[in-house]
């Protein structure tokens, strides 16, 4: 027999199992103190701090990659990343998305590329929070927050249209419609290559002038 | 001057006072307890309990009270509605009936009448309190029995049957006290109770009344006439509303009871504990109320802390343990209390009493080495189990017999 032989040894509880057949006969030693302990368990108990989290007041830590609300990412000039693909609502297994896409115009700018989102509905009443929706997106767009708090009184409200769900502008962001970035085309945005807007993007402004 | 001769001359305010105060207190009391039992047993399981309605969750039973009240009364139409209707009432009243006997403080000074907190006492006080607690269960099989429903039914005969086997035990460890006290008035009792507490001297007694007084309330671990597992809610599954809460009340107050009954006979009433006798006297007397509610919180405590240890009994282990443990031991320890009373009351020598407790505690141990060394000759055959014989068919090799078989050819 080789050092290197492979097969698993017996072990001796197994041997004596086979050799001889070990009653189980389910009976411990219980005396009057083996009796006392399960008091004193309880009892010791009552000085421990409780488990309880107070949850309106004490808001639960979640961990980082927890499966809240979903957002709707924007590019760093205020664009929206969602292209209207509905990749996300062919793979939710609840059937909880719905998304109508529409061609971008040259006034019409809302996201980078050909195609953006017309309307984008997540129904919280069927979400099961699965994430299956964001391994689908193809440009990032759909994320999940830490947010859980989306509890409410009607199937309505349970509704989120897209303007629940866009991300909030944030400094060096412009609100669309606005044109892309100049000289830059969606492969830019993609490569995360667009930092902040530019000041032709903003409409407005340009309509002023 | 026995209890009974300072109640006497009680005007009739006093007495009607008394009730109303009695009456308030058992509710009073109800409402904290099922606070304390909750937030008790929650920190027992490492929870906080309700601590949202008032201070600390304080007033959690009354919002619970108001919310019962507030809720559809529902009678089953297979129910006997007369029937259905009264039994939550006996079973309430028959518990607060009990706390007549009872005295809640020593002498005191009630508006310049030298009285005590007793509405009665009766020369058979305690019998008073067992027959209250008979007719009890009156309410909890014809609740059972008038909802015209299954579970209701075999719950209402369960905690009938149950109540009635622990009322006996309960009864019989009454015995060892009136021997003791030569009375059956409360009263008496405590008073009998000056030098030592019945707890030392009946310790049998005092065990036996602390099992069956669980087992007389139907409360964990010997709930099995609630048992939510197996009978929904027992004898008050069709219940709803008020009556459920009647229901409610009439189990809290008869906690309360039975401990107000154990610290009575047991643990000296509203007495001081021993060393403590001055303080007796504070507040004119009232001081001894706060005495006997501390004796009455430590057996709450303990309903409580049994309930958050102990899972619930089998049917047949409860009756077994009834029947077959507590009665007997209980028959036998009073023929001992007898014996002994009246060894001393006949004027026999020390050396006669000592020589029948020294036989008393040889026969206890003997019998105690017997049956253990039986247990375990029945736990050896027991665990004598027949080797399993060679299967005269086919079988798959199992991994090890390959591995023996491996061993063998080397």
């Amino acid at each position: 027999m080789s050092e290197f032989h492979l097969e698993p040894k017996p072990s001796g509880a197994i041997q004596r199992a086979a050799e001889q057949s070990v009653p189980v006969t389910g009976t411990e030693p219980s005396g009057f103190f083996t009796q006392l302990k399960g008091f004193w368990v309880t009892f010791s108990t009552m000085f421990k701090k409780p488990n309880t989290i107070e949850y309106p007041e004490v808001k639960p830590e979640v961990a980082p990659r927890f499966h809240g609300r979903h957002q709707l990412n924007r590019y760093e000039d205020g664009l929206e990343k969602c292209i209207g693909c509905e990749l996300c609502a062919w793979a939710c297994p609840a059937d909880a998305i719905y998304v109508e896409g529409e061609n971008n115009t040259e006034g019409n700018q809302i996201s980078p590329g050909e195609r953006h989102a017309k309307v984008y509905q997540i129904n919280y009443l069927r979400c099961i929070f699965c994430g299956l929706c964001i391994e689908a997106c193809p440009t990032r767009a759909l994320t999940m927050t830490n947010e859980y708090e989306i509890a409410d009184d009607s199937r309505e409200k349970l509704i989120w249209e897209k303007e629940d769900l866009l991300a909030p502008l944030r400094a060096g962001m412009l609100m669309p419609p606005h044109p892309m970035y100049p000289e830059s085309d969606h492969h830019n945005y993609y490569r995360n290559e667009i930092k902040e807007s530019h000041p032709s993007q903003d409409t407005k402004a340009g309509g002023e002038k | 001057m026995n209890n009974a001769s300072i109640i006497l001359d009680d005007p009739t305010w006093i007495i009607v006072a008394k009730g109303v105060l009695v009456f308030a207190l058992c509710v009073l009391l109800t409402l904290l307890s099922v606070w304390g039992e909750r937030r008790i047993v929650a920190r027992m399981q490492m929870r906080m309990g309700p601590n949202r309605v008032g201070p600390f969750g304080l007033i959690q039973a009354l919002a619970d009270g108001v919310k019962l009240a507030l809720k559809e009364d529902i009678i089953p139409a297979a129910a006997d509605r007369a029937v259905f209707v009264l039994a939550p009432i006996i079973s309430v009243t028959t518990c607060f009936m009990a706390f007549a006997v009872i005295p809640l403080t020593g002498e005191v000074n009630f508006f310049g009448e030298q009285t005590i907190m007793q509405l009665t006492d009766l020369p058979v006080g305690v019998l008073y309190v067992l027959a209250t607690a008979s007719i009890g269960v009156y309410g909890i099989v014809l609740g059972g029995w008038s909802s015209g429903s299954t579970y209701p039914l075999l719950g209402g005969l369960r905690s009938s049957a149950q109540v009635i086997s622990y009322e006996i035990a309960m009864g019989l460890s009454f015995v060892g006290v009136f021997i003791y006290a030569g009375s059956m008035s409360t009263g008496d009792i405590i008073a009998s109770q000056s030098t030592w507490w019945n707890v030392v001297v009946l310790f049998p007694s005092f065990a036996i009344y602390v099992i069956s007084m669980v087992g007389e309330t139907n409360r964990a671990p010997f709930d099995l006439a609630e048992a939510e597992g197996e009978l929904v809610g027992g004898f008050h599954t069709e219940y709803s509303s008020l009556k459920f809460a009647l229901f409610f009340l009439a189990e809290y107050v008869n906690i309360i009871a039975v401990s107000a009954l154990a610290t009575t006979l047991f643990l000296g009433g509203p007495s001081a504990p021993p060393g403590l006798g001055f303080t007796s006297a504070w507040f004119g007397g009232w001081f001894s109320f706060i005495w006997f509610f501390l004796k009455v919180l430590a057996f709450f405590f303990f309903f409580v802390w049994l309930r958050g240890t102990l899972p619930r009994l089998r049917y047949d282990q409860f009756m077994k343990f009834g029947w077959k443990v507590l009665i007997p031991v209980n028959i036998a320890w009073i023929l001992v209390v007898a014996t002994l009373r009246l060894l001393t009351q006949q004027g026999a020598s020390q050396f006669v009493i000592a020589g029948f407790t020294g036989a008393v505690v040889l026969a206890v141990l003997g019998a105690m080495t017997i049956y253990d060394r039986s247990k375990i000759k029945t736990e050896e055959r027991a665990n004598q189990v027949e080797p399993m014989p060679e299967p005269s068919f086919p079988v798959p090799a199992l991994p090890t017999s390959l591995a023996l078989k491996e061993k063998e050819g080397n």
